[in-house]
C-alpha cells in the first residue's frame, strides 16, 4: 500500500540537465525488442557522453591554456597547425583520460547495441525480409564493389561498418545503429533519430518557399534516418535514396513502411557513380552526414556527378559538422578532429579543410549560386533535448550542422 | 543463426585501437571498470525500477518490469542517480582538472616542513 511518509518526497538537490530516459526512443514496426536493463545500458551510455562533454573535456581545455600550450611555445613558437596542438595534447594526461574514457564509451556503446540485436537477429532478419520482399522498393545488387572508403577501417569503430551481412537478409548492423545513437547524442536527434532530416526539410521551407521537388536523391542514405522526413514534408515528391550498405537498404525500406512513409526508394549504389540516372533527372540532391566517411576522390565525383543529375533551377545540400577556419582556434580544430583519428572516421579531419566553395565551382556550379546555412535538430522540445539551445559543445557531435550547397542555374546548358 | 551473438556483440571494429595512457594496463583496467559502472548503473536501476512498482501495486513480476516506462519526473530521478554516480566515480578526474588551475598548491609534506621552522 502507499505510505504517506514515501510520497513526501525532497525537492531534487539541483534542477536536472541531463538526457531523458531511452524509453522516449520511438519504437517502430522494425525495432529491436529493447529489454529494461538494455534500456538501462544505453541511459548510462548517454549520462556518460554528457558527463564527458560538459564536466571532463573543460579540463582539456584549461590544461591546453594553462600546461600543454606555454610548454609547447617555448620551445618550439606558437603552433602553427591542429595536428601540432593533437600531438602536444597526446602527452597531456587530461587529454589522455578524456580520450580514453571516451574511446571506451564508444566501444561499449557497440557492444550495448550488438548484443540488443544480434541475439534477436533471426526475428529481425524475418521481420525486414516480410517487410521488403518482392518490393520493388528496394534495388540490391550482390556483385556491389563497396568502395575502398569504407572497408579500410569501421566507421565510428561500428564493427562491421555500414556493408557486412553476417547472414542472409542481415539487418542487425543498422538495427544496432538505430538503437544505439541515442546514447551518442544524448535523445539530440528526438524520437526517430530523424533531428537532422527534420531541420532540412524546415531549413528548405524557409528558405526556399516556393521550391517544390517532384525527385529527390538522398546519396549516403544509411538506414534513411533523415532521408524519410524529406519524403514526409514533401508526400507528392519520389524520394531515392542510395547507399553501399545492403543492410542499411533492406532495413531502411522496412523502418520506413513500419513508419508509414510510402514515398521512398532504397537503392544500393556507389556515390561516386550516378550512371544508371539520367543527365537532369532530380530537383534536389541531398547528403546528410555522409561526405566524411567518402574520401577526396570520391568527393570530386559525388560533386560533378550531383551536378550533372541536377535540373537546371535544382538544389544540391550537403549537411556536415562546421568546416575548420583561419577563424576557429586550433584547439577546436583539433577537437573536432578527435573523430578522425581516434573514432575510425579517417577523412573526417580532411574534408573539415576543404574549400568546399571551390570544389563546388569546379564541378560546374556558379558562384553567385553557391548555399550556406546552419541548421539544428528539429525534436519534440517538451520530451527531448534542443541542440539549438544547448550551452554544452561536444565538438564534432552536437545535432547542430553546417549546410552548404548549391542551386543549379537554370540556364546551365 | 551460425554465429554466437555474445561473442560477436564483443567484435573489435576493424582499425588498430588507439591507447591514450602511458601505461596500457591501466587503460585495459579502465575499460574494465566503466563497463563494470555501466552494470552497476543497470542493477541499480533496476532496483529503482522494483521500488517503483512495490509503492505503486504492492506485487511486482518481471513483466512489469520489463514494461515500466518511467514518468517525466521519475525519468528525471533516476537521470539524477546516474549523473552523481558518475560524478562520484569520475570524482578523480574532476579533482586532477580542477588541480591544474591552482599550480601554486603546496602539498601537506611541505606545509609540514614549513610548519616546523615557522
Amino acid at each position: 500500500m502507499p505510505d504517506d511518509r514515501a510520497s513526501a518526497k525532497p525537492a531534487p538537490a539541483r534542477p536536472y540537465d541531463g538526457p531523458p530516459d531511452y524509453r522516449l526512443v520511438g519504437r517502430h514496426g522494425m525495432y529491436p525488442q529493447v529489454s529494461h536493463d538494455e534500456a538501462e545500458r544505453f541511459n548510462f551510455l548517454a549520462h556518460m557522453n554528457r558527463h564527458l562533454a560538459s564536466k571532463v573535456l573543460p579540463g582539456v581545455q584549461t590544461a591546453f591554456e594553462r600546461r600543454v600550450e606555454p610548454a609547447f611555445t617555448k620551445e618550439n613558437g606558437p603552433f602553427k597547425s591542429r595536428h601540432e596542438v593533437r600531438k602536444a595534447l597526446l602527452k597531456d594526461p587530461a587529454f589522455q583520460i578524456w580520450s580514453a574514457l571516451r574511446r571506451a564509451t564508444m566501444e561499449q556503446r557497440q557492444q550495448a547495441g550488438r548484443w540488443v540485436t544480434l541475439r534477436q537477429a533471426a526475428e529481425l532478419n524475418a521481420k525486414a525480409l516480410e517487410l521488403t520482399e518482392g518490393d520493388d522498393r528496394l534495388e540490391l545488387d550482390p556483385n556491389f564493389d563497396v568502395p575502398r572508403y569504407l572497408t579500410a577501417v569501421d566507421h565510428h569503430c561500428m564493427p562491421g561498418s555500414y556493408h557486412t551481412e553476417l547472414a542472409y537478409g542481415d539487418v542487425t548492423g543498422p538495427a544496432n545503429y538505430d538503437s544505439g545513437l541515442f546514447a551518442t547524442t544524448g535523445g539530440a536527434l528526438g524520437r526517430y533519430n530523424d533531428g537532422g532530416g527534420q531541420a532540412v526539410a524546415k531549413w528548405v521551407r524557409e528558405n526556399l518557399p516556393d521550391f517544390q521537388p517532384k525527385r529527390i536523391l538522398d546519396l549516403g542514405c544509411g538506414l534513411g534516418h533523415n532521408v524519410l522526413p524529406l519524403a514526409q514534408a514533401f508526400p507528392d515528391a519520389e524520394v531515392v535514396g542510395i547507399d553501399a550498405g545492403g543492410p542499411m537498404l533492406r532495413y531502411g525500406l522496412a523502418r520506413a513502411k513500419a513508419l508509414g512513409v510510402e514515398n521512398v526508394k532504397f537503392i544500393q549504389a556507389d556515390a561516386e557513380d550516378l550512371s544508371r540516372f539520367a543527365d537532369e533527372s532530380f530537383d534536389w540532391v541531398q547528403t546528410t552526414m555522409f561526405l566524411h566517411e567518402t574520401s577526396k576522390k570520391a568527393m570530386e565525383k559525388i560533386f560533378a556527378e550531383s551536378a550533372r543529375v541536377l535540373k537546371p533551377g535544382g538544389i544540391v545540400l550537403h549537411v556536415e559538422q562546421p568546416q575548420y577556419t583561419d577563424e576557429m582556434p586550433l584547439y577546436e580544430q583539433c577537437i573536432r578532429d578527435w573523430d578522425a583519428f581516434y573514432n575510425n572516421e579517417p577523412f573526417w579531419t580532411t574534408m573539415h579543410e576543404i574549400d568546399l566553395d571551390d570544389l563546388m565551382i569546379k564541378a560546374g556550379f556558379k558562384k553567385d549560386g553557391v548555399i550556406h546555412g546552419g541548421v539544428a535538430a528539429v525534436v519534440d522540445a517538451k520530451l527531448f533535448p534542443s541542440a539549438g539551445d544547448d550551452k554544452v559543445e561536444d565538438y564534432g557531435r552536437k545535432a547542430a550542422w553546417h549546410v552548404i550547397g548549391a542551386t543549379k542555374s537554370a540556364e546551365a546548358a | 543463426m551460425s554465429f554466437d551473438p555474445l561473442a560477436q556483440a564483443g567484435e573489435k571494429a576493424r582499425g588498430k585501437r588507439p591507447w591514450f595512457m602511458d601505461d596500457q594496463d591501466a587503460e585495459r583496467v579502465l575499460n574494465i571498470v566503466m563497463t563494470l559502472a555501466q552494470e552497476v548503473s543497470v542493477v541499480r536501476q533496476r532496483l529503482d525500477t522494483v521500488e517503483r512498482l512495490l509503492e505503486t501495486q504492492g506485487v511486482v513480476t518481471k513483466a512489469d518490469i520489463e514494461g515500466f516506462t518511467p514518468s517525466k519526473e521519475e525519468a528525471e530521478e533516476r537521470g539524477a542517480w546516474n549523473q552523481e554516480f558518475i560524478a562520484r566515480i569520475l570524482r578523480i578526474v574532476q579533482q586532477e582538472n580542477e588541480a591544474i588551475e591552482r599550480d601554486g598548491e603546496v602539498s601537506s609534506e611541505q606545509a609540514a616542513r614549513d610548519f616546523q621552522e615557522a
